[in-house]
């Protein structure tokens, strides 16, 4: 017990030394890297629209997130996406890029590791549970949508 | 007593030192034998580029004792990497009788500890002590694939990829290896494995502390108290648990991982991994000493003693820091 309150004690006290990260420009460069991220999609999707105008906006958007998803393999591949990452944090892992960029990195990490238990079976290591969350949470929504539409 | 007096002294009397590319555009890149050109030293694997480098640090290390292999009766090795690996499979390359060791990053203490007890003991003549990280691998291993665009915290500390060894041994000329003060695991609580130097903190406290009072010496004795890979935090945290103590530490102190690196660097806290304090004993500290600029050191290596699976269960990390007091001429 008294070793409890002790730690207790010693952890707060780190808390309180610890060198915090100023919000304000990290909130700053994650908005607007995002938000580039996101201007660059409407602008693939809309040339892509304005190259093919007979295309349904529904195949648009997959080609749109093919081609943009296929550029932040790219980038991570080349190594410029985790700097990216670095400067925009949230702004470039919360777009689907993010996403590429996590499934895209342990791939190429652990390909040493060989292709069945190196790479595919590290690639879903950090995307997994993103995946997991989505799947769990559509259900949940699809029964709420079951359940109103009883009434 | 947890300290020990050597009362041979065993010299340190081959040193070699290897840094990254990164670590060669530190403070200390001018004191290393060797930089690296880049981080995969050429081999397929960055696992292989560590091997590779704890296997020049040992060849380099007997090459300046003025040893061959066949003169080492033992070598005492440890790494960061599961199973230490590393230090396993350079054993294999130099066909010595080998002991592996754990003790995170403050194996570079603990071998030269455990090296001087050996020697001192008479039971050995020519140790070789051998120790090291590699960034890329610790990464891997630790924490996430490098190309993940994931923001570091305030309080990480970044794996240099270093390996620093040294040959123990009776004949010879090298600062002597006069005490150890093997240390105890301190655990405070910390689980953040983020910020390891919190978790090493406390274990090198208590390790200077009984040292201190094993010996009845003050601080102010030495002219280098030095501590491994507290990193920036650590260190402060370190100063503070000691003034607690009514013990105060002075210019003569300093902290490996704090001053790795440049600010420019951006590596948060500083530096962490084994081959911190491996590599800044095996190049400065021991050519300052052979200089006259030190003569008498204690060198507090810190290890966090924490495993990725234990983490993940919520388990706090333990800490463990050994002590080496190297002096330079004397009895």
């Amino acid at each position: 017990m008294k070793n409890q309150q002790l730690n207790e004690k010693y952890n707060a006290y780190v808390e309180a030394r610890i060198p915090k990260t100023k919000p304000w420009p990290s909130l700053f460069n994650s908005f607007w890297v995002g938000g580039v991220i996101c201007l660059i999609g409407q602008g693939i999707n809309d040339l892509i629209l304005y190259l093919f105008p007979s295309m349904a906006q529904q195949s648009a958007w997959a080609w749109t997130l093919i081609i943009i998803i296929g550029i932040a393999s790219f980038l991570t591949a080349i190594g410029v996406y985790d700097k990216i990452g670095k400067f925009a944090g949230g702004g470039s892992i919360v777009p689907i890029t993010g996403f590429s960029n996590s499934i895209a990195s342990p791939a190429i990490e652990f390909k040493h590791e060989g292709i069945i238990y190196g790479t595919c079976v590290k690639m879903f290591t950090i995307a997994g549970p993103v995946i997991v969350v989505g799947v769990v949470a559509s259900v949940v929504v699809g029964i709420i949508y079951y359940v109103i539409g009883l009434f | 007593m947890q300290t020990i007096e050597f009362k041979n002294r065993p010299k340190i009397i081959g040193n070699y030192a290897i840094a990254g590319p990164k670590e060669g555009k530190g403070p200390f890149g001018q004191y290393f034998d060797y930089v690296m050109q880049n981080d995969s030293f050429g081999e397929k694997t960055y696992e292989l580029a560590e091997r590779k480098m704890f296997e020049q640090a040992v060849t380099g290390a007997l090459q300046s004792a003025g040893l061959k292999s066949a003169d080492i009766n033992l070598m005492l090795a440890g790494d960061l990497l599961n199973q230490i690996i590393s230090s396993s499979f350079t054993a294999r390359a130099f066909n010595m009788p080998y002991l592996g060791l754990f003790g995170a990053c403050s194996t570079m203490a603990e071998s030269l500890a455990t090296g001087a007890t050996l020697i001192d003991g008479g039971y050995f003549n020519n140790v070789v002590c051998v120790t090291g990280s590699h960034f890329s691998t610790a990464e891997r291993q630790f924490r996430f694939p490098l190309e993940l665009g994931n923001q570091r915290v305030p309080t990480s500390q970044w794996t240099v990829t270093a390996a620093g060894a040294s040959v123990l041994s009776m004949e010879g000329e090298g600062p002597q290896v006069c005490m150890a003060t093997y240390g105890r695991v301190i655990d405070y609580g910390v689980v953040d494995v983020n910020n390891m130097g919190a978790a090493m903190a406390p274990s090198a406290a208590d390790t200077i502390i009984t040292h201190l009072a094993d010996t009845g010496r003050k601080p102010s004795y030495y002219d280098l108290i030095v501590t491994g890979d507290l990193g920036k935090l650590g260190a402060e945290i370190l100063i503070d648990l000691l003034e607690e103590k009514g013990i105060r530490l002075g210019l003569n102190y300093s902290d490996c991982g704090h001053c790795y690196y440049t600010r420019e660097q951006d590596t948060m806290c500083g530096a962490s991994g084994c081959g911190v304090s491996a590599s800044i004993l095996n190049s400065y500290i021991i050519r300052k000493m052979k200089k006259g600029e030190y003569k008498k050191v204690l060198l507090v290596a810190t290890g966090a003693l924490m495993s990725t699976t234990a983490s993940q269960q919520g388990e706090s990390i333990p800490g463990v820091s050994h002590a080496v007091v190297l002096e330079m001429g004397g009895k």
